[in-house]
């Protein structure tokens, strides 16, 4: 025996690690018809990483505090070396984090990933959508320009909304009356060390949950029910060094895209880094026109669509709750939209259209029309899930093929 | 199981009292969640307002002999912005016409002092003191006394305009219906020291 093959023999008799690397990576067979809307889960992964490492060099200069903050943030911008390059990637990767996670989800409602035995996996996705949004949200209000704290005003001032116990909680979460220095310090704890340790533990539970499982395919189809004489899956490949070398593709082209942002549009025309947040926070005046990020705002559109302080706040609140359903709405045993109906088609397609609708109109200022629009979208909005739980149950399907296709 | 019961003696084990294993599994349970709520309270109340942030709330202090009618200054209140305004008789005059467009019209569900629970919601007619925090989700509203305003509509009279969410009040903060803020924008409680100085955070306890 070779001196590797005795050091991993001796790890091997103390620790699992060859047969954890099997079990997850080296004997994890994946169906071999991926296409690229399978690169979305290990871009997540990816910009994970990016956005923990850039974000431990960032504290290295940031200053949590009401008065330093928003100096800080310009210190490192410029005087810090490489600073200004470690911070946009970060900004950037907060905006590309959604980009690619919208696509993870989008992939996982085309081809019916949340459906039996995937319900958990779905769940835990979306736990980690949750905890990004906050993790998201509570980043956003370090800068400390007019928009962090205007948007952290707004978003805080949601939960006052809850009947009886809605006051004490806003200030609560904030630590004082206003949004103030105490808010800001305690957003930057819990940006910096309990929400990325949350997301972590999800993401990590999320991988085991799809390894128990075994992943989707654009078909829908199960490739652990037919098995080569060797008890491996026909249509199966292992995820080393197959899809390890085919994600590597879709690393190269994303950071193509991911640099170039960081580069050249960093602000992305107002998109990524509003322009209103380079203006240092002032508790006495709203700027003329806020909005969230795009990533949020879809449900800000829905929040702002409806004429009543409570409805709105539940509705927002809603649009995101009801995915965690979608299992359980989705009735129809057929995974993937390739072999389902044209009326499922038809919903689906308006749902995305009404999302990007929303995402729109919740960027614009309020104007009657928009408001109309934005109702009618968030109807299409909460009406797919209802069309959906009717029109799957009895589905006009078209046979799912036993093998995978291309 | 088996292994568990031989006792260390050799001889054969007594059988397990289920029920009295049960009950010490559950009082020990039910302590030790006691003690961790117990733990919990004082890292739940430690992100409550310090006791510095609840001492700094002191009145501030306002004169306005050289506010010019329709003019409007901002002060900072526990960390709020107040307005202060002069109304113009024209503005004083659309509290009656905009009426049929309120939701709280005597501000019976809206928050100010006594002495400020009148149709121009104050203690002189003119001069408003108020609260600039939009009831719906805590953006300032923008101060917009120019009647008719192109982006609010020919019939517009004055008044208070929230950009985030498009709340709109009268020039004395009272609410439109059919926009997200629930209730008209608050009064704080404030005193007149001179003809011309306000302080603004305290009354003297006159409400």
């Amino acid at each position: 025996m070779s001196k590797v093959s005795d050091t991993m023999a001796w790890i091997d008799e103390r620790i699992p690690l060859t047969a954890t690397w099997n079990k997850h990576v080296g004997q994890y067979y994946a169906p071999k018809n991926f296409n690229f809307w399978y690169y979305f889960g290990s871009l997540a992964l990816l910009v994970l990483v990016i956005q923990i490492v850039t974000g431990i060099f960032l504290t290295m200069n940031y200053k949590p505090d009401g008065d330093l903050a928003f100096k800080s943030v310009e210190y490192i911008m410029r005087d810090v070396n490489w600073g200004w390059l470690i911070r946009y990637m970060h900004s950037t990767g907060a905006s590309m984090f959604f980009v690619v996670v919208y696509l993870h989800m989008m992939r996982g409602i085309m081809y019916g990933s949340y459906k039996k035995p995937r319900e958990l996996l779905w769940i835990f996705g979306m736990l980690i959508y949750l905890v990004l949004m906050a993790e998201a949200f509570m980043g956003y209000l370090l800068p400390w320009g007019q928009m962090s704290y205007w948007g952290a005003q707004v978003i805080i001032s949601l939960f006052g909304a809850i009947p009886w116990v809605g006051d004490a909680i806003t200030l609560w979460l904030r630590g004082d009356y206003v949004v103030s220095d105490a808010t800001l310090n305690r957003f930057f704890a819990l940006h910096v060390i309990a929400m990325p340790l949350v997301l972590v533990g999800l993401v990590f539970v999320h991988i085991i949950a799809l390894h128990e499982v075994g992943s989707n395919n654009p078909d829908g189809n199960d490739i652990k029910k037919v098995k080569g004489a060797d008890g491996k899956p026909l249509d199966g490949i292992p995820f080393h060094p197959y899809y390890t070398v085919k994600d590597l593709v879709g690393v190269t082209v994303f950071l193509i895209i991911f640099f170039a942002i960081v580069f050249f549009a960093p602000e992305m025309g107002g998109y990524f880094l509003e322009h209103a947040n380079y203006i240092p926070a002032d508790p006495l005046k709203t700027p003329e026109h806020i909005a969230p990020v795009w990533y949020f705002t879809p449900y800000y559109a829905i929040l702002r669509a409806m004429p009543d302080k409570l409805l709105g706040v539940m509705a927002m609140f809603a649009a995101i709750a009801v995915l965690f359903f979608l299992p359980w709405l989705d009735r129809n045993p057929v995974r993937s939209i390739r072999y389902r109906s044209a009326a499922y088609k038809a919903i689906l397609a308006a749902f995305v259209i009404a999302f990007i609708i929303l995402g729109y109109y919740g960027m614009q200022p309020v104007t009657p029309m928009g408001t109309i629009i934005s109702r009618l979208c968030a109807l299409i909005y909460f009406g797919f899930f209802v069309a959906l739980f009717f029109i799957s149950k009895n589905e006009k399907t078209k046979p799912v093929p036993e093998r995978v296709t291309y | 199981m088996a292994a568990d019961n031989v006792a260390s003696n050799g001889g054969s084990a007594p059988a397990v009292d289920q029920k009295r294993r049960r009950l010490l599994t559950t009082g020990v349970g039910v302590v030790g969640a006691a003690g961790a709520v117990a733990l919990g309270i004082p890292f739940i109340s430690s992100m409550s307002p310090s006791a510095r942030a609840k001492a700094a709330g002191a009145p501030v202090e306002v004169d306005i002999s050289k506010l010019e009618p329709g003019q409007r200054v901002i002060v900072e209140w526990r960390g709020k912005p107040v307005w202060v305004v002069r109304r113009t008789d024209e503005l004083l005059a659309s509290l009656e016409t905009v009426k049929g467009e309120l939701r709280d019209i005597e501000s019976d569900d809206s928050e100010q002092p006594e002495y400020a629970k009148n149709v121009h919601r104050s203690i002189k007619p003119e001069v408003l003191i108020m609260v600039g925090i939009c009831t719906h989700l805590g953006c300032s509203p923008t101060y917009r006394p120019d009647v008719a305003a192109a982006d609010l509509g020919a019939d517009w009279q004055g008044g208070f305009f929230c950009p985030c969410h498009g709340s709109k009040f009268d020039i004395s903060g009272r609410v439109y219906k059919g926009v997200p803020a629930p209730t008209n924008l608050t009064v704080p409680p404030h005193q007149y020291l001179t003809e011309t100085r306000i302080r603004v955070g305290s009354d003297g306890g006159q409400a």
